[in-house]
């Protein structure tokens, strides 16, 4: 069972540690920076923690006894762009911030990927170095994709496949849903079906340009995905053959982060939230919508959660649930974070007074 | 020198806000434009680099530079720097 609740904050990165059903504060690290993500180890050894510094940059920071020292390490950066033409040089590309750390599978038990903006970075040797994916990179419908909500595209999701691990799934906002089943020499677009509702009447279904705000893949059923797009969610069940809009979801269908059941594929939960330009709980109360049958009918959990006045968001990496199940976190963009202990059907406060979360996970 | 005097050099002064990794009293620098002074400062203090570059060695885009107090705003890497100029790299101001 997960004893640490990583919590990443516009104002550093806090650890809680469980304490039967409970959840207490472990330890701060960062304090003041803003902390865009974190990857633990399963033993809460080895700790990545990325910070998006406004003036200096992104960064990266590792641990490997746990969080009591820190080393910072080279973060990725794009390959130097040598041309004498000064437009040329402006336009080159700049790593702004790190949306995603993923471990890139358990027979490579030192590598993982890194998500940013937009481009996929690989290190093989616990991120002492990193290398630009160049096959995504130099895609041609890499061109097509453009920042939703931030300047540049963020690569935001990366979904390791627990079956074979150079299979791997990434989804960009705006850039839809990409896979590589060769461990990134070669990929292809994996976005039949999604729906941009915002675009031209023509270009709707095209599948490059889609604002993908989440994607999840069932670890139990890995046939199933789940994605919690700007304007909907879309589930597929043929194992990113093609996506169905699920359009039974109460409340609202806009809204950031999905997570599924470790043990269910049928089983996810949302947060909804009022689109798109206001961005906060309809009417002022905030929910979860949990479906148990893969989209056909859905429950909305409101106990422990503010019923009035309520401007709190949820981010995309800011729900996360444990390989258990039962257990859940939220973060909100107001400095709320939650806890559940029974699938969402009841919440705890543990706070409301954090900073902005952008992200919680167990381990 | 025969006279022994020692030609003046560039100082440079980093915000403290870059105090985890820049030196923490201002250092003098050989060069004759800011590329060439921070190229001498990184040389010794290697950890700054990517905290004042990006990853194209641009000047980052919310970092200010000041040299014997001036804002330089364009070309600010093939700014002249003359033998005992004060250059000063800052964070550009923003919320918090």
């Amino acid at each position: 069972m997960a004893d640490r609740l990583y919590v990443s904050t516009r104002k550093g990165l806090l650890i809680y540690a469980r304490d039967g059903q409970e959840w207490r504060h472990h330890a701060t690290h960062f304090l003041g920076s803003p902390v865009s993500i974190v990857l633990p180890s399963a033993d809460n050894q080895t700790i990545f923690c990325a910070l998006n510094l406004g003036h200096f940059g992104a960064k990266l920071h590792r641990s490997t006894d746990g969080g009591a020292t820190w080393t910072e390490l080279e973060p990725p950066k794009y390959p130097k762009v040598e041309t004498d033409d000064a437009a040329e040089k402006q336009k080159a590309p700049a790593v702004a911030q790190l949306w995603a750390l993923a471990w890139a599978g358990p027979d490579k038990p030192n590598a993982l990927w890194a998500g940013t903006t937009p481009g996929l970075f690989y290190s093989p040797d616990l991120g002492a170095t990193w290398q630009l994916n160049e096959a995504l990179w130099n895609m041609p419908e890499r061109q097509r994709w453009f920042g939703g909500g931030t300047v540049d595209p963020a690569l935001h999701a990366i979904c390791v496949d627990p079956r074979n691990s150079s299979r791997v799934v990434v989804a960009v906002s705006c850039g839809g849903v990409t896979v590589t089943e060769d461990g990134g020499t070669s990929w292809r677009v994996a976005g039949q079906g999604l729906r941009a509702e915002f675009m031209p009447p023509d270009q709707q279904f095209d599948p490059v340009i889609q604002d993908v705000h989440m994607l999840a893949q069932s670890p139990s059923h890995p046939h199933i995905w789940w994605v919690q797009h700007h304007n909907g969610i879309f589930v597929c069940k043929n194992d990113l053959q093609s996506w169905d809009e699920v359009t039974t979801a109460p409340i609202s269908h806009f809204g950031f982060p999905v997570a599924v059941h470790p043990k269910d594929g049928h089983t996810a939960w949302f947060v909804p939230a009022k689109k798109d330009e206001d961005r906060y709980p309809v009417d002022g109360k905030m929910v979860v919508n949990r479906t148990k049958d893969g989209g056909k009918t859905f429950e909305t959990f409101r106990k422990g959660l503010p019923q009035e006045n309520c401007f709190d968001l949820v981010y995309r990496h800011g729900l996360a649930v444990d390989e258990t199940g039962d257990h859940l976190a939220m973060g909100s963009t107001t400095g709320g974070l939650w806890t559940s202990a029974n699938g969402g059907e009841a919440w705890s406060l543990l706070t409301a007074h954090l900073a902005p979360i952008y992200a919680v996970r167990f381990s | 020198m025969s006279s022994g005097t020692i030609a003046p050099m560039p100082t440079v002064h980093f915000t403290s806000h870059l105090r985890h990794v820049a030196p923490p009293e201002p250092v003098t620098a050989a060069g004759a434009t800011v590329a060439e002074v921070l190229a001498d400062v990184f040389a010794r203090h290697p950890a700054i680099r990517g905290y004042v570059l990006d990853d194209q060695d641009r000047i980052r885009v919310h970092i200010a530079v000041f040299v014997d107090g001036l804002h330089v705003r364009r070309d600010i890497l093939a700014a002249p720097v003359a033998p005992g100029s004060e250059v000063y790299i800052l964070q550009a101001l923003s919320g918090g």
